[in-house]
């Protein structure tokens, strides 16, 4: 079963949402890698204004390849998202609600997700012609010097993702891997 | 002697970044399709059908595989009867992977310094391996690299005592501690013997063997097939959900080494395992 959810993405919306659920996500959602979590994190500590506004935010680790004529974006799969780890926390201290890219995250980002009430999602790795379909528009908002890392402001429509760690204490890649040995060794 | 235009070897390289980046290999193609029938884990079943799923939209030729089009990996087995005419080898392998990575709208991933992170905008320069061979004919391989699966990778130098239960533990955990990581199912090459870096060129090798090769070697074949059956046993699954299907294939590489040393390199490629092979 899918849940639906539509922007804005609050705290409210996601509270709900547990570990392995399906997710298909509609509205705004802002991409940045790891020049683009570094830049942002230095506009935080002089005191500027950020491209967007974090609360109630969904940031989608992402590096898309080129659009092609006609096409809103290229091939938009997610990063590996330990390496945002360093900035995430502060974040999602700051009202981000949504972290969406693949793989394991440290102990900070998941005590953030729990304080915060946020929620960490998995796009498939490697699928990235696929994920491009769910997304209707891009434009990019800043750091354009950074080609594949500017910031692009997306609309997504079904956008289909995993929940891995949920505001909750789940974590679908410790439950995923438990549940599917004890299956097979019982 | 042979002559060849280096241009032509421009053009091939061009042709061959985007062939990759777009059409998967029928190597990994029959692995995934059969590790998918293998596998009865619900959520697992879906994640390989979304693979499938990409593969085919990819193969239209408008998006490519994956978003991380990669570090260009060029391997050039030069037959020693060829005299490359028209310019610099080197030259021309990047030009082809300029022209290969900007006409086909593959993206730009690499920076030109480790530390100080300037995006050269063409992916350039390229990874080159070059060999040179017996005849008069040159075989070139494109294998784009995603960085996701690269930065997974591992090598040790294990004492010779550990002997083989030390190389295939290590294989294991290399993949086991990468879990989601590097997008599984993977594809694991394995370069053993040779020096510390040798063992690294082999473990890249490895990863241009078809997928579904068998070792001619039946020593080697056998730990081949017990690795992959040891990495399939961790549960970690498609995109580390959960399931059987962590790994795709395993292939190694082994060459002749130092009475004292034992290297053991482990390089994990994701399951868009590319690399398209041309021969001019």
């Amino acid at each position: 079963m899918e849940i639906r959810i539509k922007e804005p993405f609050t705290k409210d919306k996601i509270k709900g949402l547990k570990a392995g659920d399906s997710v298909l996500l509609t509205g705004t959602i802002y991409t940045a890698r790891d020049a683009a979590h570094k830049r942002i994190t230095e506009m935080l500590e002089r005191g500027e204004n950020l491209p967007f506004a974090l609360e109630d935010s969904a940031i989608y680790y992402v590096g898309p390849t080129p659009a092609k004529e006609g096409m809103p974006i290229g091939s938009a799969g997610p990063t590996t998202s330990y390496r945002m780890d360093a900035y995430a926390p502060a974040l999602l201290d700051l009202g981000q609600t949504v972290m969406i890219g693949k793989g394991q995250r440290n102990e900070d980002v998941k005590a953030a997700v729990l304080k915060n009430g946020a929620v960490y999602l998995a796009a498939i790795g490697g699928a990235a012609a696929l994920m491009a379909k769910s997304i209707k528009s891009s434009e990019v908002i800043a750091f354009d010097d950074l080609g594949a890392e500017a910031v692009r402001k997306l609309y997504v429509e079904d956008f289909p993702v995993t929940v891995i760690l949920d505001a909750h204490g789940g974590d679908l890649y410790k439950q995923g891997r438990e549940n599917y040995l004890k299956s097979i060794n019982k | 002697m042979r002559e060849i235009d280096v241009k032509i070897i421009e053009k091939k390289i061009a042709e061959l970044c985007i062939e990759a980046n777009h059409f998967l290999g029928n190597d990994v193609k029959s692995c995934i399709k059969r590790m998918a029938s293998e596998e009865d884990w619900p959520v697992a079943t879906d994640v390989l059908r979304s693979i499938e799923e990409n593969i085919n939209i990819a193969e239209e030729g408008v998006f490519p595989l994956c978003q991380d089009t990669g570090m260009a990996c060029v391997f050039l087995e030069i037959g020693q009867d060829v005299h490359l005419t028209g310019g610099l080898l080197e030259d021309a392998v990047n030009e082809g992977v300029r022209k290969g990575y900007t006409e086909g709208y593959l993206r730009k991933s690499i920076v030109e310094d480790p530390l100080r992170r300037i995006n050269t905008g063409d992916n350039t320069p390229a990874y080159i391996h070059t060999e040179i061979v017996g005849g008069d004919k040159i075989k070139i391989t494109v294998a784009p690299k995603g960085f996701g699966s690269e930065n997974m990778s591992r090598i040790k130098m294990l004492p010779p005592s550990a002997g083989e239960k030390g190389v295939k533990d290590f294989v294991v955990e290399t993949v086991e501690s990468a879990g989601a990581n590097p997008c599984p199912p993977i594809v694991v090459g394995v370069g053993i013997g040779g020096t510390f870096d040798k063992a690294a060129l082999m473990a890249k090798k490895a990863l241009l063997v078809p997928a579904d090769n068998v070792n001619e070697d039946p020593y080697y074949a056998q730990m081949e097939e017990e690795l992959l059956d040891r990495i399939n046993q961790l549960g970690i699954g498609p995109q580390g959900f959960g399931g059987r299907t962590t790994a795709l294939a395993v292939n190694v590489i082994a060459a002749p080494t130092h009475i004292a040393g034992l290297p053991v390199a482990v390089n994990i490629n994701c399951h868009v395992s590319r690399h398209k092979e041309a021969v001019i």
